[in-house]
């Protein structure tokens, strides 16, 4: 299959942007530590794009997002920590199957309220986000393995950087694949208008659903790799403030925008690590306090966000050269 | 065989007949009008057509198979198009993709070939771009392809709505007050491009309006609607000298141009 120029040129541009990582690791300029940042970053990059796809480009609102993070992580976790021994087939396999977990539960809610042409999602989205936490506080009475309130450790830590790096990629040009084709089309028209889409030949519920259940698997995803990278699982990781961390990326990266959503969950992720080493304990203590005023202070400010539903050249196909003005056109249509 | 055939069809809204056994059947190639006072019933017609209301009762046939309580976008596949009285666009987005979004249930290739790019993929992006560039260029806003539609101008928005309406390929193309809101000018290359289209993607028409000289100058045969009910049909002469037609737009207090 013939790459096009684009295609070429992010392939480019992502590699020297790894190799200038990799010599960074080298010469010990990156610490382990903002090693980590930089890893949950990509994790965040890749469960960010998700929910983009479900409320950026389809407009279905979303509160559980982390949920379905937690579902992937729990789920790739407890099943390479079981029958993995830091194997990578296991490694891949448990990615797959936390993906698909959450992309069936996903399936199981999105089935019969996406039917519905009101909001009703973010409140399920909501509810099942609590469910799941309970479930990850009181799974271990069912599968000790699954470590309940005190958190889950033991997941073999095969993932680093160059693997969720490669990752983190592949899903990006998947996720650009799927948003400028005409099921990405299917999707942003419902967002635009769910009734002219319907009535234009859109099936909207079936699109409606296969936006959700791709964003949640996305997210399984990234909670799977997240787990091979952080030894320790807890279910503090993935509740509602965590769920708020991707919407306010999705919204403040400017709805409709891959570009925004990825630009904004790196800077996001590293922001939050700045004003944690710069704050101490107070951050945590004061964690919903300051995502709320950053939240409300960038809407006034920006209420389109940061990159407003515009692309970055190289991630949003060609125009078309205008060569179709010699089209008939209408005598009378002119204005 | 009629390409639409409307029998006894009804809606009612809590107390309110909206509409009231209303019949109507379209042959191939016609342009209809539909009129009638603020409130007569006339939208509710076209989204009983549609399918976005279900009728109370009575049926809808389209070229010969009963479509009755469809849901919208199987409606819109079997070939019924339509605009919307409050410009209905994918304001967002850019005036090309508000053309190519309908194409999808068209689209030939699947979800694999979109996701890895695969010849057939990029085949079928441009064709389908092709195409529609071709169909905004007869609307004559080929110019605007890459514009956010939002950015458009009333009369782009209106001509916009109907490119998008005429991309799902339609037999039957139902235009709510296409001309609302133009001035005698814009009127007048509104009626020249109904002609148009019509006779370039073979359509049957059906129009509500209520600039009179526009139905009576486009439309071979005019229904005139009140309260829900049918209360007049015949030639765009009879209609105009039809006495039960001017009560009840005197009776609102509104008069036959
Ligand atoms: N969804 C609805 N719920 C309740 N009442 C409705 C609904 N839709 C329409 N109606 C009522 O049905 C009647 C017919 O409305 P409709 O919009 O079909 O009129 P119309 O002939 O298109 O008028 P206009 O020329 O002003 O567009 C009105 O009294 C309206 O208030
Ligand atoms: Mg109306």
């Amino acid at each position: 299959m013939k790459l096009s120029r684009k295609t070429l040129i992010l392939f480019a541009g992502a590699a020297l942007f790894f190799a200038l990582v990799k010599a960074m690791q080298f010469s010990g300029m990156i610490t382990p530590y903002w090693q980590l940042v930089l890893d949950q970053a990509l994790v965040i990059v890749i469960g960010a794009l998700g929910l983009s796809i479900i409320y950026g480009f389809t407009g279905q609102f979303s509160l559980g997002h982390a949920a379905f993070y937690g579902l992937g992580a729990y789920t790739a976790g407890a099943l390479d920590k079981v029958y993995g021994n830091g194997n990578m087939l296991f490694f891949f396999l448990s990615l797959l199957a936390g993906a698909a977990v959450a992309g069936l539960v996903a399936l199981l809610i999105g089935l019969p309220i996406l039917r519905l042409r009101s909001d009703y999602l973010g409140i399920a989205t909501l509810g099942f986000g609590i469910i799941v936490r309970v479930g990850m506080e009181n799974g271990n009475k069912l599968f000790p393995v699954l470590g309940g309130a005190t958190g889950m450790s033991g997941t073999p830590q095969v993932a680093n950087f160059d693997l969720i790096f490669i990752l983190t990629l592949i899903v990006i040009l998947l996720v650009r694949n799927f948003i400028f084709s005409t099921y990405g089309r299917a999707c942003t028209s419902i967002r635009e208008d769910e009734i002219a889409a319907d009535v234009m030949g859109i099936d909207t519920t079936r699109y409606k659903v296969m936006a959700f259940v791709l964003g949640c698997a996305l997210a399984g995803l990234a909670g799977g790799i997240y787990a091979h990278r952080y030894p320790f699982l807890h279910p503090a990781s993935f509740d509602f403030l965590k769920s708020f961390d991707f919407l306010l990326i999705v919204v403040l990266g400017g709805l409709g925008s891959m570009t925004g959503t990825i630009v904004t969950a790196v800077g996001w992720v590293f922001l939050l690590e700045v004003l944690r080493v710069v704050l101490g304990q107070n951050f945590i203590d004061w964690r919903g306090v300051i995502y709320a005023v950053i939240l409300i202070v960038s809407i006034i400010v920006r209420p389109q966000g940061i990159f407003s539903g515009r692309e970055w050249r190289l991630l949003a196909p060609d125009h078309l050269k205008m060569a179709t003005g010699k089209e008939q056109t209408h005598a009378g249509s002119g204005n | 065989m009629p390409v639409l055939e409307i029998n006894n069809l009804s809606k009612t809204f809590g107390g309110l007949k909206a509409v009231n056994n209303f019949n109507l059947t379209l042959d191939e190639g016609e342009v209809v009008g539909l009129i009638g006072p603020n409130g007569a019933g006339k939208t509710t017609v076209f989204n009983l057509i549609t399918g976005l209301y279900k009728p109370t009762g009575g049926t809808i046939n389209f070229c010969g198979e009963d479509i009755t309580g469809l849901q919208p976008f199987k409606i819109s596949q079997r070939g019924i198009a339509r605009t919307f009285q409050n410009i209905r666009l994918f304001k967002g987005i850019t005036v090309l993709d508000n053309v190519r979004a309908v194409f999808h249930p068209r689209i030939k290739y699947n979800f694999l070939d979109a996701l890895l790019r695969t010849p057939r993929y990029n085949v079928e992006e441009e064709r389908v771009t092709l195409e529609a560039m071709e169909l905004l260029g007869a609307l004559n806003l080929a110019h605007r392809a890459y514009e956010k539609a939002a950015n458009l101008a009333y009369g782009d928005q209106r001509r916009l709505e109907i490119a998008r309406a005429l991309a799902t390929y339609p037999k039957l193309l139902l235009l709510d007050e296409p001309a609302a809101g133009m001035n005698p000018a814009e009127v007048k290359r509104m009626v020249e491009l109904i002609r148009y289209i019509k006779q370039r993607f073979k359509l049957t028409v059906l129009l509500i309006e209520h600039q009179m000289g526009m139905v009576m100058n486009l439309c071979e045969r005019i229904v005139v609607m009140d309260f829900g009910q049918i209360i007049a049909t015949g030639t765009p002469l009879e209609i105009r000298n039809n006495p039960v037609v001017l009560e009840a737009y005197l009776g609102k207090g509104a008069t036959v141009a």
